[in-house]
């Protein structure tokens, strides 16, 4: 289906479209952050500890006196890069290796499906932070383990679909004119199960921000100075008794990111089905 | 013919098993570099990373290292840890019955929060009730259960002062002071399951009352709440149990947030603090149980549901 149509199916599912206003608008801040934030987010100013929200502080200071409102719009840049990345790596290794293993069918697609229900036995945050402990505790490996722990649903779900498309006649017909099995699982078999997969997509974005938050809160993501709403909450829960306002902010955001993600993932899940008619 | 069914589930088990002690043994094997310098650090003297190569196998092919790790395992001796030189099984399972006690706590009230709102939201669907259920559907699912759990906190423990912020009692100490610790990490840990089950046993509830059966029951003269309860959530329910046996996994690794959260001294805990203290057997050992445990939770809710759905037969 084309991107337009879906676009205006999308339009159509007013939360959806929301979300995706408010990811695009992420987006956008993540990238200009650095331009746009009103203060620098190190610069500590200790006469000004821990002020409620005013017209200087929008969103009140930390408890080194440092801009609230400057360091989250700092903080979307990891948790849009580890979305990214937890989708990416999926989609290049779990969506290329399911369609094999459907394609190929018999001992290979036994095999490989045992291996991939056994990694999703694992609790899946569980895994990622055996994962980053073993690579070393970053940022960059937490997005990295997210990514590998989203792979496995990804190859199922590709594997699926894939079983169900190639006794398809487009794909006899590309068997029978000489097409090779890359080639016809690249053409003919990839466009036509890749709407759930850009549905499944959308969802782990949001999830992996959320497991994103969730080690960097535990301290197995960003390391200061790298800084993420999950690191900013573990901040504020060590200032919990003194404090309680600063957390408001960072989890807001992740929450707010986390539905817009749950939002459009619901609504482009409408939009791509073509047994879904609305008039 | 049932021993037959439970025994060719448990076929199914073993090839999982094997796959899933490969994972965590290969924990081991992504470390980046020379794992025993990693785990020792730069100032490591060449003898103590001999000792730790031998001692952890490192210096033997890895499949040998594999076989022998396993072999360890399936004697229960998981190794020592790196760092206390505790032994590992002892560790975990020390740490286990917390751990178990946490999760049935949340897995009961995700079930009581869950069947409440499913049940009142199909009462009057798009009344106010059923609103209420489907925001906490959408908002559980998405809140991060950390700053649920701070939230609390602060209103709670800091504010009210009703609940303590951390800690934890077990329930064969003080069943009282269980409750009372138990109340707050349960209820973050189970949240994000109780929105899960909201939200399925609404949507087969829904359908199930829309269903000839009901139909029947309201001729009958049945009034509403038998109706509910003897013939809608019977068959509702099915779905839910499949949801809960995946809950319980996700709620174990959850365990480790929440753990660190309420500084509750189980299993998650466990995992998050080898990690910063680079303790790997420790690690391996955490996640080993982990998994074991969410192996047989899924043999289990694999078989009550061929129990409880009496069109699948067992030959």
């Amino acid at each position: 289906m084309q991107f337009r149509i879906i676009l205006q199916r999308v339009k159509r599912e007013r939360l959806a479209f929301v979300s995706l206003i408010y990811l695009v608008i992420l987006v956008l801040v993540a990238v200009f952050a650095r331009y746009i934030v009103p203060f620098d987010p190190e610069a500590q100013d200790l006469n000004q500890v821990m002020i409620a929200p005013n017209g200087l502080h929008w969103f009140g200071t930390d408890e080194l006196g440092r801009d609230i409102f400057t360091r989250l719009l700092l903080g979307s840049q990891a948790a849009l890069q580890a979305g990214l990345i937890a989708i990416l790596i999926p989609l290049f290794i779990g969506v290329p290796l399911g369609i094999l293993s459907g394609y190929l069918g018999g001992i290979v697609d036994d095999l490989f499906m045992r291996v991939v229900d056994a990694i999703l036995s694992f609790p899946a945050i569980l895994l990622a932070l055996g994962i980053t402990g073993a690579l070393g505790v970053n940022l960059w490996n937490a997005m990295i383990a997210i990514g590998i722990i989203f792979t496995p649903q990804f190859a199922r779900l590709a594997r699926g679909q894939t079983l169900q498309v190639r006794r398809e006649p487009y794909v006899e017909a590309a068997k029978i004119s000489g097409a090779g099995p890359l080639w016809i699982m690249y053409r003919h078999i990839l466009p036509n199960i890749a709407s759930p997969i850009i549905v499944q997509a959308s969802f782990s974005f949001s999830l992996a921000i959320l497991v994103e938050a969730s080690l960097s809160f535990l301290g197995m993501g960003a390391q200061s100075p790298q800084i993420s709403w999950g690191g900013m909450l573990h901040q504020a829960y060590s200032m919990i008794f003194v404090n309680p306002f600063m957390m408001i902010f960072p989890g807001a955001a992740i929450l707010l990111s986390v539905l817009a993600g749950n939002f459009f993932g619901d609504g482009l899940r409408i939009a791509v089905d073509p047994k879904i008619k609305r008039t | 013919m049932f021993y037959k069914f439970l025994l060719r589930r448990l076929m199914y088990v073993i090839p999982m098993l094997i796959v899933t002690t490969l994972v965590v043994f290969s924990l081991i094997l992504i470390i980046p570099g020379d794992p025993a310098l990693a785990l020792l650090g730069d100032n490591a003297t060449a003898d103590k990373l001999a000792q730790l190569r031998s001692q952890l196998g490192l210096d033997q092919p890895v499949l040998i290292q594999y076989g022998n790790w396993l072999l360890h395992a399936l004697h229960g001796d998981l190794g020592r840890s790196l760092f206390t030189g505790e032994i590992v099984s002892d560790a975990v399972f020390s740490r286990l019955g917390i751990t178990i006690q946490l999760v049935i706590s949340a897995m009961i009230l995700s079930f009581l929060i869950g069947m409440f709102f499913a049940i009142t939201s199909i009462l009057k669907p798009n009344s106010w009730m059923d609103y209420v259920a489907r925001f906490f559907g959408t908002l559980g699912t998405a809140i991060p259960n950390f700053w649920l759990a701070m939230l609390l906190v602060a209103v709670f423990s800091v504010k009210l002062g009703w609940l303590p912020a951390t800690g934890f009692v077990s329930i064969f100490e003080n069943s009282g002071g269980f409750l009372q610790s138990v109340l707050l990490p349960a209820f973050c840990l189970g949240a994000f399951g109780a929105a899960q089950i909201t939200r399925q046993l609404r949507s087969s509830l829904l359908e199930s009352m829309d269903s000839d059966y009901i139909r029947t029951a309201y001729s009958k003269g049945l009034s509403l709440w038998p109706v509910i309860w003897k013939h809608g959530l019977r068959n509702a329910f099915l779905p839910v149990v499949t949801t809960a046996g995946l809950l319980f996994g996700n709620m174990l690794g959850a365990t480790v947030v929440i753990e660190s959260v309420f500084a509750i001294p189980g299993m998650g805990q466990l995992a998050v603090n080898s990690i910063l203290q680079r303790d790997f057997p420790m690690l391996q050992g955490v996640v080993l149980v982990m998994v074991v445990m969410v192996l047989i939770i899924n043999f289990v809710t694999d078989v009550l549901y061929s129990i409880l759905d009496p069109r699948i037969e067992f030959d």
